[in-house]
């Protein structure tokens, strides 16, 4: 089967990608999606708070999802759900297996990678203790909660404090459970402060920030966790136990990018974002691979992702259509003091482009600051003021051509806090 | 003064609001943030969202939310109520499945095509 545009992943990411491309002329577009319908996490985001940049309104995720998948309807664009991708050539030849279609080959000329990220789990941040049954990720109860119907328990701890891990605390205690305490091991929260507000402080659930779960116990289930505080090296402080009596542990302690299909392409990776490195269309290395979603960076709210993906559809249908740039003219973008990372990484700067939107997050909580930007001779080509920036919160500045112009060298990007 | 953070959006204004001046509220970024702080103090509104049980479909949960914001102390209410919906697939998305809640001109709406 031939296709001119193949998109991995049904979710917020493919759905904008596929749009995105079909309004700009690609008229030969497939979405492969593992799972049984499209909207990828959204469906089990039941809560609202999605659309605001994007539609001007406040949208649960599933209304959100819905408005992509009735847009897509208009549209001549393949959808094959239940559908696994097993593997992605350098050729573009897109291996899939389904129930329906046993095994097959999509020769695309762009792909279009939008898989989505996964949740860490408990072995991948090495939680002391014994192994029954009650520990959970947040998104994991969030699914057997908001789709399949289950409560996963009744007193409850959170390990970590992002989004999903707030929500969840709120969707818990509405369904009746008693959430005892959110714990994040940092001295700040890593989700959103609307989410603390309206997760945490409206049912007066305590937040203990620098403060870690030490140990789980419980035979078969969960019966109890030790909460330790830990010092500015993240270590636990001894003599600063407390016990929680519970049956639940849930687990929002970070995201990551799930790459396995672009590394076995062999795609160029950012060790930083654990995402493809990409240029300012979101061409990943491989020319006719591009990247978008929290395949590419961990974002915060959908709105972005459904912005950056349009980009990436709007480039594949470019090249598609025989729009190959080369990765000559090329203007790297690095990070700077305070700076994280950056997408995209690279521009091409023979690109025909007014603005590049850089994204980026810093690592510390900073007040008061400038983010600036500067060129290899230490030249200043563009600064913005900022009042508050956050890790958990993704930043993103516009640098119009004209400055980028004058840049002489690459470009980096950091942050110098006014005292 | 009461120092509180706008959940109007996710940008998060760090807000404050005088009560003896009227409730005025000062660091707000837009016109909505001014009437949050005001409200939050006055009267604090939040939209439930939720699932509901539907026969007749793939999955067993419905989404639904109120389709405008209920007072803060309602909410334990309006779960208990929707545990008493049972909603019939198909439905499309804004189905109203009970109207005027808790005499509060809220209405239950499904938030997914099912």
């Amino acid at each position: 089967m031939k296709y001119d545009l193949v998109i991995i992943g049904g979710g917020p990411a493919g759905l904008s990608a596929a749009n995105a491309a079909w309004e700009d002329g690609c008229r030969s577009i497939c979405i492969v999606e593992r799972d049984r319908e499209l909207g990828g996490i959204l469906n089990q985001c039941i809560h609202n708070g999605f659309g605001l940049h994007f539609f001007k309104e406040e949208l649960t995720g599933p209304e959100y999802a819905g408005r992509f998948v009735e847009m897509l309807k208009n549209t001549g664009v393949d959808v094959r759900l239940d559908a696994m991708v097993l593997d992605v050539t350098p050729e573009k030849e897109v291996h899939i297996v389904s129930s329906a279609s046993g095994y097959e080959v999509l020769e695309a000329k762009a792909v279009v990678l939008a898989m989505g990220c996964r949740e860490r789990t408990r072995g991948a941040i090495a939680i002391p203790g014994t192994r029954p049954a009650g520990v959970f990720t947040a998104g994991t109860a969030q699914r057997y909660l908001n789709i399949e119907g289950y409560m996963v328990g009744k007193r409850v701890v959170i390990l970590g404090s992002g989004d999903i891990g707030l929500i969840m605390a709120r969707r818990m205690t509405l369904e009746g459970a008693k959430v005892l305490a959110c714990v994040e091991v940092m001295p700040y929260s890593g989700g959103l402060t609307r989410n603390i507000v309206q997760c945490l402080n409206d049912f007066d659930i305590p937040l203990y920030l620098s403060h870690t779960i030490t140990d789980i116990q419980g035979n078969e289930r969960v019966e109890r966790v030790v909460v330790s505080e830990v010092g500015p090296d993240r270590r636990p402080i001894p003599g600063t136990e407390m016990v929680f009596d519970c049956d639940t542990v849930l687990l929002s302690v970070g995201l990551i990018p799930e790459n396995e299909l672009s590394r076995a392409a062999g795609i160029e990776m950012d060790a930083r974002t654990n995402g493809p490195v990409v240029f300012e269309n979101m061409e990943t290395s491989i020319p006719g691979v591009f990247a978008c979603g929290n395949v590419l960076h961990v974002h915060d709210l959908v709105d972005f992702v459904t912005a950056e993906s349009a980009r990436a559809g709007k480039a594949a249908a470019a090249y598609c259509a025989g729009v190959s740039l080369k990765n000559e003219n090329v203007l790297d973008i690095k990070n700077g003091n305070l700076v994280g990372y950056t997408v995209p990484q690279h521009i091409h700067m023979d690109a025909e482009f007014k603005a590049v939107d850089v994204f980026f997050r810093v690592r510390a909580i900073c007040h008061q600051s400038k983010i600036v930007v500067k060129d290899e001779n230490g030249t200043q080509i563009a600064a913005f003021s900022r009042e508050h920036l956050a890790p958990g919160e993704m930043e993103n500045i516009k640098l119009p051509r004209v400055l980028l112009d004058k840049a002489v060298g690459s470009i980096t990007v950091s942050i110098e806090e006014e005292k | 003064m009461t120092n509180i953070i706008c959940i109007t959006c996710p940008k998060g204004c760090h807000l404050s609001v005088d009560e003896n001046n009227d409730y005025a509220v000062t660091g707000n970024a837009c016109p909505r943030g001014e009437a949050y702080g005001k409200n939050e103090l006055k009267n604090p509104v939040r939209v439930v969202t939720s699932t509901v049980r539907v026969e007749g479909a793939d999955i067993p949960r419905l989404p639904v939310k109120t389709d405008r914001p209920l007072p803060k102390g309602k909410m334990m209410e309006c779960m208990a109520l929707l545990d008493t919906i049972t909603a019939q697939a198909p439905i499309k998305v804004g189905t109203v499945l009970a109207a005027n809640i808790l005499d509060t001109d809220v209405n239950i709406v499904a938030t997914k095509t099912l």
